[in-house]
């Protein structure tokens, strides 16, 4: 067993004669906050779907919590958790009944069910809301049982999509909580953000520009490499290059 | 010259009255002014922008653009405002050109006339004047939803979000071509997430909840920021924010970027010292504490505390 | 008006940019007519046939001979009276029959003159009119045979009798029936589903903020499928005159107005499923669903009214696709002009404005 989660190598994704993601190569390790930065259009959300088994690379070798993006991609999916802003639970279910369909959809047993969902529901403080409709609660609540339910099953990886876009300052550092603590009990952890402080929390993080890897190392590192005051700075220095605008 | 924009008590609720989307809001936007209304997603941002372009009519209240009542002179506000809602508002199907002739024309107006206006944004998109705006890239659309909500010169603009889910480079140019229309005299509401953009704004409203928070300059609102506040960092952050919160001065720490931001119990500010020790004697290291100024983020996070 | 030109031009764009549209409009009629045209007309092969001869000569004789040699018929059995015939019909053992009266051919002989009836089961208005044409061409052919060297002309005069659905009411009906039915479902679809399109999709926030009128908005929504749908009725017409030999007997002048009051009607009802829904897939869901089913079972086109429940045939009459189907059949089929329509006009062109009415009475200037 390897101490990586994912492993990548040369990995490209060519749609026609346009390279969306060309040549990308990175390692996370196990139980580490990895962020994957980019602007629009960079190729982000094109090198996220591969790695989560939802389209084959053009070329290039990758690994996914051990497993072969070319050929394990049912595998892939049993050991990793997503959540993203856009797609996260069902509105018209309650609480319970969310944490209950995920539970099941990956497989968990009833009595594990129980358990998990009784810590879930503690940790959050959602004890008075647990047969509330989920599309009556606040956005920062959903996105903190979105994540939650996201990692019920302990998968290897956890892939965040703009967790956090338009959550209110307070409940977006909860979540950032909950994160270190899910990265705490070893779970990897692969965000993507707009928010350039959000940045600074992780262990180590990537820059995309027009489907490369421009950048790669830890956010103390890369400042001082680019003689930035914060991470905006180098995101900027490495952005603004970028030739490339169509998504 | 009238205000470019009055609001006086508004209350809009949905359901029947049992969602409170705002809640007596207040605030002015003057001729002329770079006027942010800052708060995070089902704040009530979008609810007062409806309202101000006469899309919504309030339960409660009074509003006005250029002198204008939202309830009685909406047809006269239509043509004399430019609106950009949250969501991205083209015609997917259509082309650059023709999205932008299409709202010209609906104006009344022809892109000719004021061109002017919008050549420094126009320019960048023009080699994809042909292209669907469907098959354009965040930036470029937002650019081509602002040159249509420009196209003919109005007096008021509500931008609502227009940056969200832009990354940090096209934000920084979207807030340059605001600078630049605002010089121009055109008035400008806009609506953010992000708490970074608010030094951008000539003065901004806190909102949360369907509540203003504070409505000031930016400036102002950071130097209204209570007692002192500290920038903390060791070579171990996520143990550091633990430690931190059962220190017994502390009352408030929370991550900031690469720093935690701490501010102690009034009358415990002296315990800057204190706390290195605390913090050494659990085996921290490299621990650095600074007083520093606040932002407005900040002062955001600490009013919503008072809030609760 | 340069703002309304400009606003129809860019809904143009939109339908001939979008295949799903297209489809709607341009594929639905032609499958329509095709399905109704085509595939519910059968070859008809060996159909069964009885033959009641009250005279058994030489001419009927020689008649019979040809009804069993065509490939379209099978001879039963030979039926000895009218009530034999009368139960088989009865039982649905056959769908046609030939009667020759008594002295058949002294009649032809003597008389030059002769009669033959031809009886069909016109329950099955297709299969029943390819059959009874079969039967008076053989008999004209016999006929013409028999005339080919002789001075004065022999006749043998035909009587056909429609057994059950004496109007005929067959593929001929299917026409206008697939005309409201087509005009229905893409007037109504369409003028929703590109309403509800704009509001998805945020546009519908523009328009409104702008100095362009929210009636304008909706003109100009309604115009271009006004056209198109006109451009579609259009197509079904023509398709139907030259690939189905549908006659159209009536004024065409007639025909296109009462058919710009029925979508106009359609239009309207489109434009107030847009003001209740919000999304494309109800707004389409309903217009589809919701107008589909009443125009198929209450237009009269497929099943007939006069065979209904009671209650049904009372809602029938709020169905504006009834009375167009109605004025559509009387003027195209029989030819007939205004006078014999006026009362169905009537009620259909004021069913039209109150639909119209209500729909811009309830199409929204705000958002909520």
């Amino acid at each position: 067993m390897t101490d990586k989660a994912i492993v990548c190598k040369d990995l490209c994704k060519q749609f026609g004669d346009f390279t969306a993601v060309n040549r990308i190569s990175f390692d996370v390790n196990k139980g580490e906050i990895y962020g994957f930065l980019g602007a629009n259009g960079a190729g982000k959300t094109t090198a996220m779907r591969m790695l989560c088994g939802l389209s084959y690379p053009t070329s290039g070798e990758a690994t996914v919590a051990g497993y072969n993006v070319y050929r394990q991609q049912e595998a892939i999916k049993r050991n990793i958790g997503y959540m993203s802003q856009k797609f996260s639970l069902y509105e018209n279910l309650t609480v319970r009944e969310n944490i209950r369909f995920y539970g099941g959809v990956y497989g968990l047993s009833d009595s594990q069910l129980k358990e998990k969902g009784v810590e879930l529901i503690e940790r959050l403080g959602l004890g008075k809301e647990m047969n509330k409709l989920v599309g009556e609660l606040p956005l920062g609540w959903k996105q903190k049982l979105a994540f939650s339910v996201a990692i019920i099953h302990q998968p290897t990886i956890v892939f965040l999509d703009e967790p956090t876009g338009g959550v209110d300052p307070v409940t977006r550092r909860q979540f950032w909580d909950l994160i270190y603590h899910a990265a705490d009990q070893g779970i990897t952890i692969f965000v993507t953000t707009h928010y350039m402080d959000e940045a600074e929390y992780c262990h180590r993080l990537s820059i995309m520009v027009d489907g490369r890897i421009d950048a790669l190392d830890t956010p103390a590192e890369l400042k001082r490499k680019y003689s930035a005051r914060t991470m905006d700075e180098v995101f900027y220095a490495l952005a603004r290059g970028a030739k490339r605008s169509a998504d | 010259m009238p205000d470019a924009v009055t609001l006086e008590g508004i209350t809009k609720t949905y359901d029947k009255g049992k969602v409170v989307a705002v809640k007596d809001v207040s605030f002015t936007v003057k001729q002329g002014e770079l006027f942010g209304l800052i708060g995070p997603d089902g704040a009530g941002k979008s609810t007062l922008f409806r309202i101000l372009t006469t899309l919504l009519l309030p339960d409660a209240g009074v509003a006005t653009v250029a002198g204008l009542d939202t309830t009685r002179d909406f047809r006269k506000i239509r043509a004399c405002v430019g609106y950009m809602p949250g969501r991205f508002s083209l015609y997917q199907d259509l082309s650059v050109a023709e999205n932008l002739n299409f709202f010209a024309t609906l104006f009344d107006t022809t892109v000719e006339a004021n061109y002017a206006l919008i050549r420094d944004i126009y320019e960048q998109i023009k080699p994809f004047s042909t292209r669907r705006a469907g098959k354009l890239s965040g930036g470029m659309k937002q650019k081509l939803a602002l040159c249509c909500a420009l196209v003919h010169k109005p007096d008021v603009l509500f931008l609502d979000e227009p940056t969200t889910g832009v990354d940090a480079v096209s934000r920084k140019e979207f807030w340059d071509m605001l600078k630049r229309l605002k010089e121009q005299g055109i008035s400008i509401l806009v609506s953010t997430p992000y708490m970074d953009e608010a030094n951008l704004c000539e003065r901004i409203a806190l909102i949360q909840n369907g509540k203003i928070l504070s409505i000031d300059t930016p400036q102002q609102i950071i130097r209204d920021y209570p007692g002192k506040l500290y920038a903390v960092r060791s070579g171990s952050m996520h143990k550091l924010l633990a430690d931190t919160r059962s220190f017994p001065g502390t009352a408030s720490s929370y991550a900031f970027g690469q720093y935690l931001h701490l501010a102690f119990t009034p009358g415990r500010e002296g315990s800057a010292a204190n706390l290195e020790k605390y913090l050494g004697e659990r085996g921290h290291s490299g621990i650095e504490i600074e007083e520093i100024t606040a932002s407005v983020e900040d002062r955001f996070i600490q009013l919503m505390g008072n809030d609760r | 008006m340069k703002q309304f030109l400009v606003f129809v031009r860019k809904e143009f764009y939109h339908v001939f940019r979008d295949k799903r549209t297209l489809l709607i409009l341009f594929g639905l009629p032609i499958a329509q007519v095709l399905l109704f045209g085509f595939a519910l007309t059968t070859e008809i092969k060996n159909a069964q046939i009885v033959v009641v001869d009250y005279s058994k000569d030489v001419a009927t004789q020689q008649i019979i001979t040809r009804i069993a040699a065509s490939p379209y018929f099978s001879l039963d059995r030979e039926v000895l009276s009218y009530a034999d015939m009368e139960r088989a019909f009865r039982r649905g053992k056959i769908k046609c029959a030939v009667v020759f009266p008594p002295h058949f051919n002294e009649d032809l002989l003597h008389g030059h003159k002769a009669q033959v009836q031809i009886i069909a089961d016109a329950s099955d208005p297709n299969t029943d009119r390819t059959l009874s044409n079969y039967l008076n061409a053989i008999i004209g052919e016999y006929q013409h045979d028999l005339n080919a060297n002789i001075p004065v002309p022999y006749q043998i005069k035909t009587e056909i009798t429609m057994l059950y659905n004496p109007e005929m009411n067959g593929s001929m009906n299917f026409i206008p029936g697939v005309i409201a039915l087509v005009l229905m479902i893409a007037c109504t679809t369409l003028t929703s589903v590109s309403i509800v399109r704009e509001k998805e999709m945020g546009t519908m926030e523009v328009l409104l903020v702008s100095p362009f009128r929210p009636l304008y908005v909706i003109l100009s929504k309604a115009v271009p499928y006004l056209a198109l749908s006109l451009m579609n009725f259009t197509i079904i017409l023509l398709l139907g005159v030259f690939l189905l030999d549908v006659p159209i007997r009536g004024n065409l002048v007639l025909l296109f107005a009462e058919s710009l009051f029925f979508i106009l009607s359609c239009l309207s009802f489109g434009l107030l499923i847009s003001s209740f829904t919000s999304s494309q897939q109800t707004a389409m869901m309903i217009s589809m669903m919701g107008m589909m089913l009443p125009t198929i079972l209450f237009t009269g086109f497929l099943f007939p009214i006069e065979n209904m429940p009671w209650p049904l045939q009372v809602i029938s009459n709020i169905v504006p696709a009834k009375w167009y189907y109605s004025i559509m059949k009387t003027v195209m089929l029989k030819g007939l002009g205004i006078t014999a329509v006026w009362k169905e006009s009537l009620v259909l062109v004021g069913m039209t404005c109150a639909l119209l009415a209500i729909s811009l009475k309830s199409f929204k200037i705000r958002l909520a």
